[in-house]
């Protein structure tokens, strides 16, 4: 991928992120996610309905990495179903730990293909997933 | 100023965040590389010759300590581990068995954790209340509003004597005075001050004073807990074991050893404290009026270079230590220390472990300079001139 794009994509996902905003909305499950050795911090409120996500929203203040990551993970995330949605965050998270993943489940996912390069902003990129496992874990729990 | 002094110095690195710890100088490397290899064994087991060199070694630190702060007396001087232990050993071995439920302690919304959470700990404990001193336009202190915020209840107030993100030196004298005619007594916490200004406790009639000597060209691991003699005889000590006691038998009866020994358990820090001792010598012979003068020349240069870039906040405009904080705006603090970082300028981007603070300046996290006397103009330069074009930053900042 070309470096001027991919900085591009990330830019504009941190100026301009989708899906941020403040939910009110019981339905949602809500969940925090931090990273112990930074300052990012963002909350993340999913609704599911029939094991479908309909929507995510989020909120919080968080580095240019984590924020577009956290944008992009929302984007592609919608819509899917619990099944599509955990093969989505397994490669991604392939990706960013360098093993195989396939570039198009990641669609603008793969942004962060070469994070790893950079040791210190690799859990930036991972930090909305954390917090979407624990999401679905909510969700299972909340289930049974 | 001095730069020769530290090994650190050597690599191509410019470090502005001397507020979480600074540079060590190599006499004091080389004073604890000496005790490790030439006279390592314990303290206080004088019974052969590089044992008592070392007690001897120990002991020079806590009277190079003594008159760094101007304390009265040797007993006065505790070590402990650091700022935080030394705060943690007050508020529980001394302050939980004085106060009584309902009993007020007065802190500010710009303490560090250390200064915030051992409370809050007690007042689940013991039902203390843990109230705010108001900060006003600037997020000083300021004496009237500790006027206006002691009550009856109010029996401590406990504040940093300089703050570490506003950075402001508070006017610590006149707040004593005046706490001390209200029964009131006061905890200072001196880490971001001791290396930076005078300290001088009986001047300032201090009831306990903290710092670490990591913060003043010292090694990590070592700190200071002063009280006046009257009170520190009081303090329960927290840690009980060896070192520390007179004499025990097997029915329990236990003999602890006078200050400042009993509250030293264990096997101390010798080499840190060795070291610390060194530290004290290399500041004294600088001059802390030098480093002071120094210090707030830089300050003024950079805020002045800070002021013309126009995409920047700063939050601390006017404060009189070396600590400056702001923002670039619209770009997230730590992504700016990364851009920074990538040019081997060391700065620090988040809270400052001083989380309430955010409500009252209406800024979450931000970056901060924290300058001391081995920084220099040209330093300052570049980093304003990195800072000076946003574009640059956000190409290069991921």
């Amino acid at each position: 991928m070309d470096e001027n794009v991919r900085r591009e994509i990330i830019l504009d996902h941190y100026q301009n992120p989708k899906n941020k905003e403040s939910i009110t909305d019981e339905r949602y499950l809500k969940a925090n996610t931090n990273n112990e050795s930074c300052i990012d911090n963002i909350d993340l409120y999913v609704l599911i309905e029939n094991d479908v996500i309909q929507d995510i929203k989020f909120q919080g203040e968080a580095c240019a990495i984590s924020t577009s990551s956290t944008s992009i993970m929302i984007t592609n995330l919608i819509g899917k179903t619990l099944v599509e949605a955990r093969e989505y965050i397994a490669h991604f998270e392939a990706m960013v730990n360098e093993l195989a993943y396939d570039e198009a489940i990641l669609k603008e996912g793969i942004v962060y293909s070469t994070i790893y390069k950079q040791n210190n902003r690799k859990t930036c990129a991972l930090l909305p997933y954390k917090g979407m496992l624990k999401l679905l874990k909510q969700y299972d729990t909340l289930k049974k | 100023m001095h730069r020769e002094d530290f090994p650190m110095l050597d690599q191509d690195i410019v470090y502005f965040d001397n507020a979480a710890t600074t540079l060590k100088p190599k006499c004091v490397i080389d004073k604890m590389v000496d005790y490790y290899s030439n006279y390592g064994a314990s303290a206080h087991r004088g019974d052969y010759d590089i044992s008592y060199k070392v007690d001897q070694e120990y002991e020079n630190t806590r009277e190079l300590v003594k008159d760094f702060i101007h304390a009265r007396f040797l007993e006065e001087i505790v070590f402990t581990s650091g700022d935080t232990e030394a705060l943690n050993m007050i508020v529980r071995g001394f302050f939980e068995n004085l106060l009584e439920p309902g009993d007020e302690v007065l802190i500010t919304k710009s303490e560090h954790a250390s200064n915030v959470l051992p409370w809050f700990s007690l007042a689940k404990k013991n039902g203390i209340q843990v109230n705010y001193i108001p900060l006003d336009d600037h997020y000083y202190v300021t004496l009237d509003n500790v006027k206006k915020a002691i009550t009856p209840k109010t029996k401590v107030i406990s504040l940093a004597y300089i703050t570490n993100v506003i950075g402001d030196i508070r006017p610590m004298k006149e707040i004593i005075h005046f706490a001390h005619e209200h029964n009131i007594f006061v905890l200072l916490d001196a880490a971001q001050s001791v290396g930076h200004i005078k300290t001088d406790v009986q001047d300032l009639d201090v009831d306990f004073l903290v710092f670490s000597a990591h913060k003043m060209c010292g090694p990590t691991g070592v700190g200071v807990l002063y009280g006046k003699k009257e009170l520190l005889e009081t303090v329960e000590p927290l840690l009980l074991g060896g070192g520390m006691n007179e004499s025990f038998d097997n029915e329990q009866a236990v003999y602890l050893k006078d200050l400042p020994t009993r509250l030293e358990a264990g096997t101390p820090n010798v080499a840190g404290v060795i070291g610390f001792g060194s530290a004290i010598l290399y500041l004294n012979q600088i001059g802390l009026d030098t480093i002071a003068d120094y210090e707030k020349e830089l300050r003024t240069y950079l805020i002045d270079k800070l002021l013309a870039i126009p995409h920047l906040d700063i939050i601390n405009l006017e404060s009189d230590s070396g600590i400056v904080s702001f923002n670039v705006n619209g770009i997230f603090s730590q992504d700016v220390a990364y851009y920074l970082n990538k040019y081997n300028i060391c700065v620090r981007a988040g809270n400052h472990c001083a989380k309430i603070l955010k409500k009252e300046v209406g800024v979450a996290n931000s970056l901060r300079i924290s300058l001391y006397f081995y920084n220099t103009y040209e330093e300052i330069d570049a980093l304003v001139e990195l800072l000076s074009d946003k574009d640059k930053i956000l190409k290069e900042m991921l």
